[in-house]
């Protein structure tokens, strides 16, 4: 039988409903970021990068977006003969079907696909996180370590590890305890959802997970103190760079403002690591004789006749004259017409803002304007979230 | 449906553009912040559905060829049809016009499922609906149609337009070769429709008889014995022949209205994809009445001027009513006013260049 190093199961079911209105439509890696990308972008750009030639999407809620954005998968260059990307809803089988009840529940439903792909490692990751990370090097240390599992870690302020998955470890960086959004955190090592496992050994605890009905079959909240407790071989491997979980719309607002500073820690246009995206086609930017772009990202297809100041401008995007458009994140194919002004808003795609409109919240909140809207002038938001 | 096969031909190219077309063929040099010219004609085509194009190629088309790979981007990575580069099978010889490279590759015409061949050049800036040509060749019942334009540039005095005479039905009557043009005159696109089995026929014909050149061959040669019909083209299309007309059309796409004319209200204009990240404008940017393209890092001033992808200008340059293709670098200081830098061209710290009457070219990769 044939054999794979690796695959990797990406993830990409979750609703996102801390996304309000911006995942009303889509499965929230299919959000768009960084004015050209989707977030899922980033993870798949890791995978091409990594040289994983097999990637699963699990996808569940309202996936046809997803499911024709990443077609066959070519942007990533997944468009091969062998492996590729295959997109992996639920789905009946003899003895009937059911829904993913959890992220490990999603992978033992498509242990059949795994299989098949007869990998030795599978890395788990999924599509809400923003970073660059070649995955070599953690499977490197997974290999020599001789761990059962390895799990990706972030140094986080202590201050705010108690937002996060915390992992215990020892001197040799071998998890010893894990702590789900600890009051007390004792270690700032926080997961970053990046797993990578021994196929063999998963399978075996996926398959006794499935058995425990009390389970709530999530790899956080089940497999990996299930692993724990067994005294499995689970390592820590230490990640340094840009990582951000962009699952609220404070936090996706933030990851586009990171992108903005000067000098950046989290570079988009990074030749030796490109993040390839499905690009639709669009015309060059035209920055008219009257407009004024600082501090911003404007992608292909805008027309900007105003002012942009530390914004992300997606594709398509207008901007009228006399308009001013300030720390705000704008998705693809909105029109902000004349005299508008919009002050550290999210506008969703396809929204149209009309003349004179004036979207800004007096203590300088974040406004979130959803997909398809029309604001008029008399309709401008004046309330943060 | 019809079936229509493209045929894009390079070879009648003249190198009216010196340094710019010097290690390029015309129809890949860059246009408009992130086009190469036969873009234009490749997306007429597919608004079209032309399934199948071919490219006679003559020679220096390595970047044409790396530019169009497989054609994926404009929907011709099929398993039969698609896009066929076809150069000349005797490199060796001076060829003697497009009819025998036409004639050496008769197999790709004889093969192509279609009815209807369009024939184009590569490097017209111009978004011409063959939907309609087609339709009209067929109302006219024409066994060829010639597409014209009326000249709407400044008078040249160098012979460089072929010209079409019509009679009041639009048949054309006469055509006369490099003419100097002036505005009105019937300007002949070199962009033709004609039913294939008529094409193969007349194709062979003519090799017999040693005959090289379709316009004067083919064309002219039976305007008495076929019916050749006229097509006046309205659309907006610069006559590009030299540097200024080449600096000056692609300052054109700096009117908004022309801008939306070509990009937003009708097909759109396929290219090359590049996962070049959106254009970074940093604090210290000033940009006004540009086009800037995905991968720039603008920290400069930028006036007047199309800046082509990957393009870098650093903090204190200022860049005005010039053309900067892909990857240039304008460092700290510098200052250049009505320059065509070709690509990956650095015009380094405070270095000065400005043109005043002719826009002047650095040549590809020069340091300046």
């Amino acid at each position: 039988m044939a054999s794979k190093k690796w695959i990797a199961m990406l993830l990409a079911g979750g609703q996102g409903s801390r996304l309000g209105e911006l995942t009303s439509d889509l499965a929230k890696p299919a959000v768009p970021f960084g004015g050209k990308y989707r977030i899922i972008d980033f993870t798949l750009s890791n995978c091409t990068h990594s040289g994983i030639d097999t990637v699963g999407i699990l996808t569940q809620y309202r996936p046809h977006i997803l499911n024709s954005y990443i077609g066959n998968g070519r942007p990533w260059d997944f468009d091969r003969n062998n492996g590729g990307v295959s997109m992996l809803p639920p789905y009946q089988g003899k003895d009937g079907g059911e829904w993913y009840k959890g992220t490990a529940n999603a992978v033992y439903q498509n242990f059949h696909f795994i299989d098949h792909n007869n990998p030795e490692y599978v890395l788990v990751i999924s599509g809400d996180h923003i970073y660059k990370m070649d995955y070599n090097n953690m499977l490197e240390d997974h290999i020599e370590k001789g761990a059962h599992a390895t799990i990706a870690v972030l140094e986080v302020p202590w201050g705010e590890a108690n937002r996060f998955g915390i992992m215990n470890t020892n001197e040799t960086d071998q998890i010893i305890e894990f702590d789900e959004k600890p009051k007390y955190p004792k270690s700032n090592l926080a997961s970053m959802g990046v797993y990578i496992f021994n196929w063999k050994h998963l399978k075996k605890y996926l398959t006794e997970d499935e058995q425990d009905t009390s389970s709530s079959n999530d790899f956080g909240k089940d497999i990996i103190p299930k692993m724990l407790k067994d005294e499995a071989k689970l390592q820590a491997y230490r990640f340094k760079g840009y990582w951000k979980d962009v699952g609220t719309i404070e936090s996706l607002w933030e990851a586009h403002m990171d992108l903005l500073e000067e000098p950046s820690n989290f570079k988009l246009g990074d030749p030796n690591w490109q993040i390839y995206a499905g690009n639709a086609n669009h015309p060059p930017q035209y920055i008219s004789e009257d407009a004024d772009v600082t501090q911003s990202l404007v992608n292909e297809g805008c027309l900007v006749f105003g002012k942009v100041d530390h914004s992300v401008l997606s594709y398509n995007v207008q901007v009228g004259s006399g308009s001013i458009v300030q720390n705000s994140v704008i998705m693809p194919n909105v029109k902000i017409g004349n005299n508008v002004i919009v002050e550290k808003v999210i506008i969703g795609s396809g929204t149209v803002i009309e003349d004179g409109a004036v979207i800004s919240d007096s203590k300088k909140g974040l406004i979130l304007i959803g997909e398809n809207q029309r604001v008029s002038s008399e309709s401008a938001l004046l309330k943060a979230l | 449906m019809r079936n229509v096969l493209g045929v894009i031909n390079l070879v009648n190219e003249r190198p009216m553009l010196k340094e710019l077309t010097h290690h390029r063929c015309l129809a890949s040099l860059p246009f408009g912040g992130r086009y190469r010219m036969i873009d234009f004609t490749m997306s007429n085509f597919m608004n079209v559905s032309v399934s199948k194009v071919a490219i006679f190629a003559k020679d220096k088309y390595r970047s044409l060829m790396d530019h169009l790979g497989s054609g994926k981007e404009w929907d011709l990575d099929h398993r039969s049809q698609g896009l066929f580069i076809l150069p000349s099978i005797h490199p060796d010889e001076k060829i003697k016009g497009d009819l025998q490279q036409f004639y050496d590759h008769l197999e790709f015409f004889q093969r192509a499922i279609a009815d209807t061949v369009i024939i184009a050049p590569g490097h017209h800036i111009c978004k011409i609906d063959f939907n309609d040509v087609i339709k009209r060749h067929e109302s006219n019942d024409a066994d060829i149609t010639v597409l014209y334009k009326d000249y709407d540039g400044k008078s040249v005095k160098r012979p460089i337009y072929h010209q079409c005479s019509l009679d009041k039905n639009g048949v054309v009557r006469d055509i006369n070769f490099f003419t100097s043009p002036k505005k009105g005159d019937h300007i002949c696109l070199e962009t033709y429709v004609i039913k294939k089995q008529l094409l193969i026929d007349l194709i062979k014909i003519c090799i017999e008889y040693d005959e090289y050149d379709f316009l004067k061959d083919i064309v002219k040669a039976n305007l008495n014995n076929l019916k050749v019909q006229g097509y006046r083209f309205t659309g907006y299309m610069p006559f590009i022949h030299s540097l200024e007309t080449y600096h000056a059309s692609n300052m054109e796409f700096l009117n908004p209205e022309i801008l939306r004319n070509f990009f937003y209200d009708s097909w759109e204009v396929f290219t090359k994809i590049k996962h070049e990240a959106p254009a970074e404008f940093a604090n210290s940017s000033k940009v006004s009445n540009s086009l800037i393209a995905n991968g720039c890092i603008i920290e400069g001033t930028v006036e007047d001027s199309i800046i082509f992808r990957g393009v870098k200008v650093k903090k204190g340059a200022v860049v005005k009513n010039s053309i900067i293709m892909q990857k240039g670098d304008i460092e700290e200081g510098a200052h250049i006013e009505n320059v065509i830098t070709d690509k990956q061209v650095v015009i380094t710290k405070n270095q000065i260049i400005t043109a005043m009457n002719k826009p002047i070219v650095v040549r590809k990769e020069v340091v300046f």
